[in-house]
């Protein structure tokens, strides 16, 4: 596979690798793929008081391209809002990398994996506030 | 740039200089490029001659009778015919065929065809070694059995079938026995009398000959017949017309004959650097090897890095030619059939390299190899949150997967 020059800067300096403590109520997971279809990706973000993602670390399994996509997803997240950071679409990563049609897949995984640690952090300080009711 | 160190000698090899010398012969007006079919002039004669001498080095490194092998375009097209051209000739006797779900897509594709022709083609899954047991092969043996096609050594993981003791029980039933052979022949013996083969697929370029050229034995004793695929002008006896491209055909005399002088010393130097390189990752964790490791061509190794995807390991290793199982390699985005069919788990076949060594293959190829191989799957392992879970103890079989 003959990649961009962007992806090969990803893949070979990937951004913000790491894990943060799943536990924290500050932290939101999302992980998505399966070790079968040859990707698993998962993306947690750090956010703050003002619903502002301060942070983002990733790990994936899976091609080069997979790798480059949720590299990238870090990058842009920081700073951005969850409102903002929920729509980031996967044609805006795959334009950025200028991906070939047959790693789209990758993009469209990278914004699953975006929505689905939003989504994860919204439960928990969803669950938060009802415990502080109770 | 400089150039990767090549470890894919299965898909193919470069032609020996030594083999290119010889073929240079052929073609120009200097040289003997005439038609072999050509019979009142000397330009046909002397490309004739030529021509029989490589078919009687063909046929030495197989233990045949020169008039035996037919020249076709490769062992693609040997399969074909071999295939096609027996099952046409013999349908009145049956329809059944039998072959082997880890077969080379030459016979597996022409089998589908087949099958749309109306013959009916059973598919033997191999043992998890990639070996077939030859009780079931017995097992689905009909009256109506025609043929049966076995691979002798795989092109992905390098395994050797017992050809022997299948052309034993075949032949007195008086089923046919055609065996793709590209992957084994000059690297381990090949005596078709001895193994029972009625038919054997043969290709020049994956034995330091060039592309486009290759063969088909065709028994004589007893005789087996084919129909044609090939019309017009009855060369080779009929079973493939085309004129002879006398320069390749030299070429895959040249280095078959080399083969025959070199292979034993050379598949002892390839075993050596084998059994270097799968020491060399021994003290990598979750290495698993693919294939049965004793009854398998010295210069293959496909292994599986658990918990590193396949495409993402040869981007990191691109100081090296070596193929994947991953589907991200492949236009199918499907993992390695092969290995599937080994009963592989979809992540090992995702994770599966394979390294294949050959003549120009140097021990510094392969240390070079190793260090390269520890410093890059630690990286991606770093990166795989599959290896942080398995290092957590998590159990990866148990984790409900969102799937795509």
């Amino acid at each position: 596979m003959a990649y961009g020059s962007k992806v090969l800067d990803h893949y070979e300096n990937p951004r913000n690798v790491g894990s943060f403590d799943k536990a924290d109520p500050t932290v939101g997971t999302g992980m998505v793929g399966a070790p079968a279809c040859g990707d698993v990706m998962r993306l947690q973000i750090r956010v703050n008081d003002q619903g502002v993602i301060e942070e983002a670390r990733f790990k994936t399994y899976g091609c080069g391209s997979a790798i480059a996509s949720s590299s990238l997803l870090t990058e842009w997240v920081k700073g951005k809002t969850l409102e903002e950071a929920g729509q980031i679409k996967n044609t805006d990563i795959a334009e950025e990398l200028a991906l070939p049609p047959v790693k789209i897949h990758c993009s469209v995984l990278a914004e699953d994996a975006i929505k689905a640690a939003i989504a994860d952090y919204r439960k928990k300080a969803g669950k938060d506030e009802n415990v502080d009711a109770a | 740039m400089r150039k990767p160190i090549y470890l894919d000698y299965s898909a193919t090899t470069p032609v020996d200089p030594r083999v290119a010398e010889v073929m240079c012969r052929y073609l120009t007006m200097e040289g003997d490029f005439g038609n072999p079919a050509s019979r009142s002039h000397a330009f046909g004669w002397e490309a004739e001659k030529a021509v029989e001498r490589a078919r009687s080095e063909v046929a030495a490194l197989i233990h045949a009778d020169p008039k035996e092998i037919v020249w076709t375009s490769g062992a693609t097209e040997s399969d074909n015919l071999a295939l096609k051209g027996a099952a046409h000739f013999y349908q009145s006797k049956g329809r059944h065929i039998i072959t082997v779900k880890t077969e080379h897509k030459a016979i597996l594709d022409t089998a589908r065809q087949l099958e749309r022709e109306g013959f009916e083609v059973t598919y033997l899954d191999p043992e998890p070694d990639g070996l077939l047991d030859l009780g079931k092969l017995e097992a689905a043996l009909r009256t109506d059995t025609i043929l049966v096609s076995v691979m002798h050594v795989n092109n992905e993981i390098g395994v050797i079938q017992d050809l022997a003791a299948i052309g034993r029980m075949l032949r007195p039933r008086g089923i046919l026995f055609h065996s793709d052979a590209a992957q084994s022949a000059g690297k381990i013996p090949i005596d078709v009398g001895a193994l029972g083969v009625d038919l054997l697929s043969l290709s020049a370029h994956k034995v330091y000959g060039p592309k486009g050229i290759g063969a088909l034995y065709v028994r004589r004793k007893p005789r087996v017949r084919l129909e044609a695929q090939m019309h017009g002008g009855g060369h080779e006896r009929g079973m493939r017309s085309g004129t002879l491209a006398t320069h390749q055909i030299v070429g895959m005399g040249e280095a078959f004959r080399l083969a025959r002088e070199e292979m034993e010393a050379e598949a002892t130097r390839l075993k050596g650097l084998r059994t270097r390189l799968l020491e060399g990752l021994a003290d990598i964790e979750e290495v698993y090897v693919n294939g049965d490791l004793e009854r398998r061509i010295p210069g293959n190794l496909n292994i599986s890095f658990n918990f590193v995807e396949g495409e993402s390991l040869i981007m990191a290793l691109k100081e090296l030619a070596v193929s994947s199982g991953s589907a991200c390699t492949s236009a199918s985005l499907e993992p390695s059939y092969v290995l599937r069919a080994l009963g592989r788990n979809d992540e090992l076949a995702h994770s599966s390299i394979r390294f294949t060594m050959g003549r120009f293959t140097t021990e510094e190829d392969v240390e070079y190899t190793i260090r390269l191989l520890h410093d890059k799957i630690g990286r991606l392992r770093e990166l795989s949150p599959l290896w942080e879970m398995y290092k957590d103890g998590v159990d990866l079989n148990s984790v409900q997967w969102a799937a795509h």
